[in-house]
């Protein structure tokens, strides 16, 4: 899996799940047509016009692929709304220097990269985006790099084996755990028995 | 070797070890709600599958609900199609159901253990963040996603890897008038948002004991708000009594619940000490948890305040957080809407009205708080104030359904988050204990409780009724 795109910066520390997705466009009962939704209250003035300075109605952003935020992105609820909005709109990783424990796991299930860099790396890879819009970056999940020729920026990220194994052999946690049922009826079984 | 509470739980349920810390971890209890569970049953649909433990799952109608006239149909379509979704979908997977309308609704968080459905020693899940409130029972409990939630009705099991530990002591005597709310907010000022993430959070020490369960349960509510992936405080005499009331326990149960606490010597990935004697009520600021100050503070005192917070909250650095003036007043939510809540705040306002600038709203966190409040006559003491009572639900701690704070009001909030448009695009939330929400109301200002704490402790003592807090 190899992402090579330009990028979003969106250098804010914190930002939360009903940033990302406010709880007003949570009554869906699909996982559809969230990423118009994506980020809502900044993407939108009155009247559901666009905010001409979000970065995400800038013409020369619309096709980007990464998502560059501040520390702790994604913190909050647990709805994975906010997930699923990311990845509508067409973001397939998000770089930053922390990430909510909850969001984390939910961008895996739904095909996002949670990539933590340095505060450095960040900081660059925010500052040559922020410049030029049209700077690529790119990132190669079997080798777990991110580079940005622009900057001559080359980092490694951490991703565990088995969450790396399921992204790239597309495997689904829920069929594992489907697949191991008898097994785990049979440890209720043994762990209730005097209860 | 010694171990920690969390460590005992964790290694009771792990069904198998993926690789390299990664557990498939058995999920005793699994409450569900409406917002973040009709993806989840429709994998199951697409699956061909049926859950596999349905007796480990019970269901509630709480985020999306209306607070008033809860009989009449939702006029809202798409809150309406969601909580017949959760009907139609525990009908047909065979979960229990306390939907709306029946005596056990309320705030999925509120009744869990006020049924007796939380107990020690447990795992538990939801798909909600606040999940951590039911650490007070001494249990590993946590929020989800919706793919999880699909996973723990699939197979009552997740894929996860173990969180370090973190030890969060505090010990000496609390402030006057100061409530678990502004210990959970003290914390979470010295830590900062994101000061626990990876970590799963034991709170320890004398001001933890001394708590009611739920007083205890305040706290663990917010451990998420400083990005622990939950919190749990060691089973006592308390925890005991709690459970006992609602469900039939034996001996031999007890003592195993007991074991489970953490061993003298358990080690800790990281420790953090605070003293009881610097906590007094708090409000927040900005529009981050983490923003609390002292209400004799000025704003600008605040920790993790931004430029961008201060201009959102139309504050100024150098104003004095008190005296802010008010517009909404909000008790109620899993943090704050249980009996005790109301109860408290009652006592203080008894016998006084609301400044008519304020709307307040009173929302129980369920049914039975509900009933409990009327049966003492806590409706009137609200009604006479001015307050409004309303039926259970979230209701304005996330605005889902008709509750919005409307933009640039200000609202003093009893609940867990002050985000950007939390409470409503550009509402202006404060967080606060149910007492300081209370006295604000009165006052019409951010106030401090103490005031009408003392008067209010004087007149209990004169009636020789209960005191509102024998702590103080």
């Amino acid at each position: 899996m190899i992402i090579h795109s330009t990028a979003i910066p969106l250098p804010i520390h914190n930002i939360d799940t009903d940033q990302i997705i406010p709880a007003a466009f949570l009554k869906q009962v699909d996982k559809k047509g969230y990423g118009k939704n994506l980020f809502y209250n900044w993407r939108y003035i009155e009247n559901h016009d666009p905010n001409p300075d979000f970065i995400l109605n800038k013409p020369d952003r619309k096709s980007a692929e990464i998502l560059i935020t501040g520390n702790n992105f994604g913190c909050g609820s647990s709805r994975e709304h906010a997930a699923w909005a990311i990845a509508d709109y067409g973001i397939k990783a998000v770089i930053s220097t922390q990430f909510a424990d909850i969001f984390k796991g939910n961008a895996y299930n739904n095909g996002i990269l949670p990539i933590v860099l340095e505060e450095k790396a960040v900081a660059a890879l925010t500052q040559t985006t922020v410049e030029n819009a049209n700077v690529m970056i790119e990132i190669d999940l079997k080798k777990q790099s991110v580079n940005c020729e622009a900057i001559q920026l080359h980092e490694k990220f951490d991703i565990h084996p088995f969450k790396k194994h399921c992204l790239i052999e597309g495997v689904d946690e829920t069929q594992y755990l489907i697949n191991m049922r008898d097994e785990i009826k049979a440890f209720e079984k043994s762990t209730y028995k005097a209860a | 070797m010694a171990k920690t509470q969390f460590d005992k739980i964790w290694d009771r349920h792990i069904v198998k070890s993926v690789s390299d810390g990664l557990d498939v971890l058995f999920i005793d209890q699994h409450f569900i709600h409406e917002v973040t569970s009709p993806q989840a049953f429709d994998g199951l649909r697409k699956k061909g599958i049926e859950v596999l433990m349905p007796h480990r799952c019970v269901a509630t109608a709480d985020h999306n609900v209306p607070t008033k006239n809860q009989s009449e149909p939702i006029k809202d379509p798409l809150s309406a199609k969601q909580v017949a979704s959760l009907i139609e979908n525990c009908e047909a997977f065979g979960i229990e159901l306390f939907g709306m309308g029946h005596e056990n609704q309320g705030i999925v968080h509120i009744i869990g253990p006020d049924l007796g459905y939380t107990q020690p020693g447990m795992t538990i899940v939801c798909g909600d963040s606040h999940t951590s409130t039911h650490g007070a029972f001494g249990t590993i409990a946590f929020g989800i996603g919706t793919s999880q939630v699909e996973q723990v009705l699939a197979s009552q099991s997740l894929i996860l890897s173990r969180p370090r530990t973190m030890k969060i002591e505090v010990n000496g005597k609390l402030g006057m008038a100061t409530s678990a709310k502004d210990v959970i907010l003290y914390i979470i000022s010295q830590l900062g948002t994101e000061g626990a993430t990876g970590y799963f959070v034991e709170y320890s020490g004398e001001v933890f004991q001394n708590m009611s369960m739920e007083e205890r349960m305040t706290v663990c509510n917010m451990s998420i708000e400083m990005g622990a992936r939950g919190g749990l405080i060691g089973i006592d005499q308390t925890t005991i009594d709690y459970v006992k009331e609602r469900k039939q326990i034996s001996q031999h149960t007890i003592d195993e619940w007991l074991s489970l606490n953490s061993d003298n010597e358990a080690s800790f990935d990281k420790v953090i000490e605070l003293k009881g004697s610097d906590i007094y009520p708090m409000v927040t600021t900005g529009t981050a948890p983490d923003t609390g100050v002292r209400l004799n503070e000025k704003i600008g005192k605040a920790g993790h305040l931004s430029e961008k917070a201060l201009s959102y909250m139309q504050f100024e650095a150098d104003a004095a957080v008190a005296d802010q003036q008010v517009d909404y007043v909000f008790i109620g939510s899993c943090t704050n809407g249980r009996i005790e809540d109301l109860r408290a705040v009652a006592k203080l306002i008894e016998g006084k009205k609301k400044a008519t600038n304020v709307n307040v709203w009173v929302v129980p966190g369920s049914m039975k708080v509900r009933s409990q409040a009327i049966e003492e006559n806590l409706d009137q003491v609200f009604l006479n104030a001015g307050f409004e009572f309303r039926e259970p639900g979230c209701s304005a701690c996330l605005a889902m359904n008709e509750d919005k704070i409307p933009a640039g009001s200000l609202c003093v909030s009893t609940s867990n988050r002050n985000f950007e448009g939390r409470q409503g695009p550009g509402a202006r939330t404060v967080l606060a204990s149910p007492l300081t929400a209370a006295a604000s109301a009165i006052a019409g200002k951010i106030t401090d409780p103490t005031v009408l704490f003392n008067e209010a402790m004087n007149t209990s003592e004169k009636q020789i009724a209960e005191p509102l807090d024998t702590r103080s």
